[in-house]
């Protein structure tokens, strides 16, 4: 098994062992599942007073109504739910001196870092793939497309994946695993932020530059169900970059 | 940066030495600093195959710096370390293939079983699935882990812990073993066993160890490095270290009726130094270099009927040896622990 996949599993493994993933899993899919039936509450009851007033069943968007709602607040689950998930991935292993094994081993910092954040990231897919028993349970009951559905999930993937590589980065800044929480928490809200403050200034070249890089409206693009290349290319670098950084911080931890 | 011209003059040299016989580990005038504070200052030493080496000083005597700097993770301010002919700096993957490393703390993962935990070292050592059931059972057998193997870590007692820790370490069967004390907060019988186990594991692996109890240097190891402040400050075997600084002979005495002038009275015989009174009746006699008084002393103590009851001849143990090192640099040995007190085998 190559060292990549080693340590991956070891991850993951350990996820489950402890009670972290299975908390985390159920609270991000309680939210998400509650959410989820409100929307499609909402959208049913208004469909019933639209029958009373036109007397026929109108044609309502459920891919506008329910999944879009559904994954923008899938968004902000993340955004809770990440810190969480990756906080312990190089704190404790500091804190537990398990580090100098991973560094006294013929290992790169690159396998390092690359195997933690695989083995994060398909925990969270499994978990994210488990939300999507709302619209697999919707679909005999009503009509929706799936092609936006997918890209939905492939955003949610990515944009997990930034945060999940932000997370791994604040994680491996200290060996305390609530300030590894903290910090990647301000971290995300910050960039979240970056977006807002983008579209009320967004006029000036400044503004479009902080659209540019909160993650609000690439996401938006792939829950639309619009696959365009600069998302993508923005995902990719986002988490190549902040993966090098966490390359570069765990590194330089050698030296001190 | 005089390192990087350090590393590079160097680079030539190396080609040259790998044709001659060289030592297991070679270290080189070896600098780390941290910020301002030096923790290892120009530490020269080397380690024959199969040779087991201690290194012994006083906690934050550099001890674990110069071990860290050896298995290729930590960068040295300047100097070199070779381990098997690789360069720690240059070839770290070559050097960390073929060594096994037991920090202070064993680096273990309490929420695996034994086998599970070392399945993992064995994956991010390199070992493929055709080697690695095979370097299970048999560091299993090794360190005597059996009966726990499929045991939580967490569960387990800080002797088993320390075994794993070694397991771990011996698991790729490295040539080389670096223990950063490997017999810390164990039990007696539990020291006693991990001491047995490595000098078992001597002669087919060299071996560096470290601590600050005297009594483990004496016990494993064939050559101690003696290192107090970041700097090398005794190295040899520890009978020729004791040999060297042994200014006085001394001899014990036990009477059965001292009497009250005891003290003064040995003092009047030719030869004598000093005489020291342990308790009420036990006297240490310092005499001078090279000359026995054991025959004199007894018969002094029998011709005036004072019941002679023991009498030896005092070596000088390596704690001596040890303290008046440390002594010499400072007047007080600073930070160091009285040592050896709760360890003596």
């Amino acid at each position: 098994m190559s060292p990549v996949g080693a340590i991956a599993r070891k991850e993951i493994r350990s996820y489950f062992v402890s009670p972290i993933a299975y908390v985390i899993a159920s609270v991000f899919l309680l939210i998400m599942g509650g959410f989820t039936y409100l929307f499609i509450l909402t959208t049913s009851n208004r469909s019933l007073q639209m029958l009373r007033v036109q007397g026929n069943l109108p044609d309502l968007n459920i891919n506008e109504l329910v999944f879009r709602s559904m994954f923008h607040d899938m968004a902000v689950v993340m955004l809770l739910v990440v810190p969480i998930l990756t906080m312990r991935l190089f704190a404790e292993e500091q804190k537990l001196k398990t580090m100098e094994l991973l560094l006294t081993s013929p290992l790169t910092v690159t396998d390092i870092v690359l195997g933690k954040f695989i083995g994060v990231l398909t925990v969270f897919a499994g978990m994210l793939g488990l939300s999507a028993v709302a619209p697999l349970a919707l679909a005999p009951f009503a009509e929706f497309r799936w092609a936006p559905i997918f890209t939905g999930y492939l955003g949610a993937l990515l944009l997990g994946g930034l945060f999940l590589s932000a997370g791994l980065l604040a994680s491996g800044l200290t060996e305390n695993q609530i300030i590894a929480v903290i910090l990647s928490f301000g971290a995300l809200l910050l960039f979240w932020i970056l977006g807002w403050a983008g579209q009320l200034l967004s006029e000036s070249v400044l503004g479009k530059i902080l659209f540019y890089l909160s993650p609000i409206d690439h996401f938006e693009n792939l829950v639309k169900g619009l696959v365009e290349t600069k998302d993508l290319v923005y995902f990719g670098a986002g988490i190549a970059f902040t993966l090098f950084l966490t390359h570069r911080v765990i590194d330089s931890r050698r030296w001190r | 940066m005089t390192t990087l011209g350090i590393r590079t003059s160097s680079l030539g040299a190396c080609v040259a030495e790998t044709s001659t016989v060289d030592p297991m580990i070679q270290v080189e005038h070896l600098t780390k600093q941290y910020g301002p504070k030096t923790a290892i200052a120009d530490v020269s030493f080397s380690v024959e195959k199969g040779e087991v080496l201690a290194f012994l000083g006083p906690n934050g005597a550099g001890k674990t710096t110069t071990m860290r700097i050896l298995t290729g993770s930590l960068p040295a301010t300047s100097g070199r370390a070779r381990v098997s002919g690789f360069d720690c700096f240059d070839q770290p993957m070559d050097v960390k293939r073929s060594l096994g490393y037991l920090p202070e703390t064993p680096p273990l993962y309490s929420e695996m079983t034994v086998t599970e935990y070392l399945i993992f070292v064995g994956r991010i050592k390199g070992l493929g699935p055709s080697h690695l059931p095979r370097a299970l059972d048999q560091v299993i057998e090794r360190v005597s882990l059996g009966p726990v193997r499929g045991r939580l870590i967490a569960h387990l007692s800080h002797g088993f812990r320390q075994r794993v820790g070694l397991a771990q370490a011996l698991l790729h069967d490295p040539p080389v073993l670096i223990l950063d004390e490997p017999t810390s907060g164990l039990d007696p019988r539990q020291i006693i066993e991990i001491r047995e186990l490595i000098k078992g594991l001597a002669g087919s692996h060299t071996i560096v160890l470290s601590t600050h109890i005297l009594p483990e240097a004496t016990a494993v190891a064939q050559r101690v490095v003696i290192i107090h402040e970041g700097r090398i400050v005794a190295e040899d075997t520890q009978d020729q270290l004791s040999a060297r600084l042994r200014r006085s002979e001394k001899v014990s005495l036990t009477l059965k009726q001292p009497p009250l002038d005891a003290r003064e009275r040995f003092l009047t015989l030719p030869g004598v130094l000093s005489v020291h009174q342990e308790d009420g009746a036990t006297f240490l006699i310092e005499t001078e270099l090279g000359r026995d008084l054991r025959d004199d002393l007894a018969r002094f103590a029998v011709n005036h009927n004072w019941g002679l009851l023991e009498l030896k001849l005092v070596t000088m143990s390596l704690e001596d040896v040890f303290l008046r090192l440390t002594q010499q640099e400072e007047g007080v040995v600073e930070g160091a622990e009285i040592p050896g007190g709760e360890d003596r085998p």
